[in-house]
């Protein structure tokens, strides 16, 4: 190959606090009919799962003017086609929670089944890219390229979903932006 | 799991990008890591991304003087905003989906948090989308948007801007930015531009105002290119990243 680079990446900008006119616009209060970003990544087959969550700053309040996009691979492991295995969320203007319904992937590229998380809002000038992981996946985790990059166990936790107590097939993953207990994010 | 290989994406240059941490954009402060990010070459997870169509965009998306209106047309100064959009190696991004937003003409975004006393314009919602074409080519058209104030320090006053997301082939190409225009006083002051250290990406930022494209008695032309990341000449193996 041949290829120079001849060109810089545009610089981001903080998607800002009404990040949801362009993108979620029924959030805003904008009625497009011709709008449909379901926080359902239109899966089908395997374990029909739901993702809640919340994001939390390093003061500890609940960041609740962000946006969240999922990205994963179906239960056999596959992406796509098309906008499959997308979904796009927000957290709640009154609860602070993101929620996503879908189907638990599987393993994708030799990698322990995991949802890709991009986190855009106020304050964030370049969105900020992590993985959810599942806790019932013990060996797949163990033998995860991505989490043995974490030695300390305290921060690869940050990366493993929890069962909600309260329903079934539903998982918890809630984000900290910064300090005690800080999510551990990624640069791919 | 497949053998064939895919060129990957080097990473970011975050010095260019802004910083996470910039005391004068107070929104940073408790929203910005406080720990290194760590760096893994991309996998599959990371090349693949979602694709939309074009179908599934409405006729008069990418018409934002005309998506909203209900009596007429919004209040302000009409433009048209075309550009190309291209990957580090200069190559043009086909089916690129841009989703748009801005503040009306006042500085006011239609949006249920916003409670600047600029008014709401009744034929303008600030919402667009567009695609690229096959040549990576886009355009949409608008009303310049205004100035606005928000609390920080103080009351800053943010440049008129459009906020753009743009989806590449790539979930690792994932972009959402702001441009600026051309000539704007404000853009100096601004702590959101100032995240950005260095002035020649800041000017990557600015989009420029394009004479020959006007619309004669009709609309002002701004031109404004994006690059994204682009996959390097190096190969890697799905699952042996
Ligand atoms: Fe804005």
């Amino acid at each position: 190959m041949n290829l120079k680079k001849t060109m810089k990446e545009t610089p981001s900008q903080t998607a800002g606090p009404y990040v949801h006119i362009g993108t979620l616009p029924s959030v805003a209060g904008i009625y497009v009919p011709t709008h449909d970003t379901p926080a359902n990544t239109g899966l089908e087959g395997g374990t029909p799962i739901i993702i809640k969550g919340t994001i939390r700053d390093g003061g500890g309040e609940l960041a609740k003017d962000a946006m969240v996009e999922i990205w994963q691979a179906n239960a056999g492991g596959s992406y796509g086609p098309g906008r499959t295995g997308w979904a796009r969320s927000h957290t709640d203007f009154g609860t602070g929670e993101f929620r996503f319904e879908t189907m638990k992937p599987g393993t994708a590229g030799g990698q322990a089944p995991h949802v890709t998380f991009m986190i855009f809002a106020r304050g964030i000038n370049l969105h900020l890219h992590t993985r959810m992981y599942f806790a019932d996946e013990t060996d797949a985790n163990a033998a995860d390229p991505l989490l043995n990059l974490i030695a300390d166990t305290d921060r690869r936790d940050t990366l493993i979903a929890s069962p909600d107590p309260e329903s079934n097939n539903t998982w918890r993953f809630d984000v900290v932006l910064q300090g005690e207990g800080e999510t551990v994010f990624l640069d791919i | 799991m497949s053998d064939k290989p895919a060129p990957a994406f080097d990473p970011r240059d975050r010095a260019w990008h802004p910083k996470a941490l910039v005391s004068s954009y107070n929104s940073t402060t408790l929203r910005a890591p406080s720990q290194p990010l760590l760096q893994m070459p991309p996998t599959v997870s990371e090349v693949s991304g979602p694709v939309f169509g074009h179908t599934e965009l409405g006729a008069l998306d990418a018409d934002m003087i005309r998506n909203a209106a209900v009596s007429g047309d919004p209040v302000g100064e009409r433009i048209v905003i075309s550009g190309r959009v291209l990957d580090e190696y200069a190559r043009p991004q086909a089916n690129v989906l841009i989703e748009v937003w801005q503040a009306n003409a006042g500085g006011r975004y239609r949006h249920v948090r916003d409670g600047y006393l600029a008014p709401l314009d009744p034929n303008f919602s600030g919402y667009g989308r567009c695609m690229t074409d096959s040549e990576g080519r886009y355009s949409f058209r608008t009303i310049r948007p205004g100035p606005y104030p928000f609390p920080n320090n103080g009351c800053s006053w943010r440049p008129a801007h459009v906020h753009l997301s743009l989806f590449g082939a790539s979930f690792a190409q994932r972009l959402v930015t702001q441009f600026y225009f051309e000539g704007d006083p404000l853009i100096r002051h601004c702590p959101i531009v100032n995240t950005i250290s260095d002035p020649k990406a800041v000017s990557q930022l600015v989009a420029t105002l394009d004479m020959d494209s006007q619309v004669e008695f009709d609309s002002l032309a701004y031109r404004f290119d994006i690059v994204l990341r682009g996959r390097n000449g190096t190969w890697f193996e799905e699952g042996r990243s």
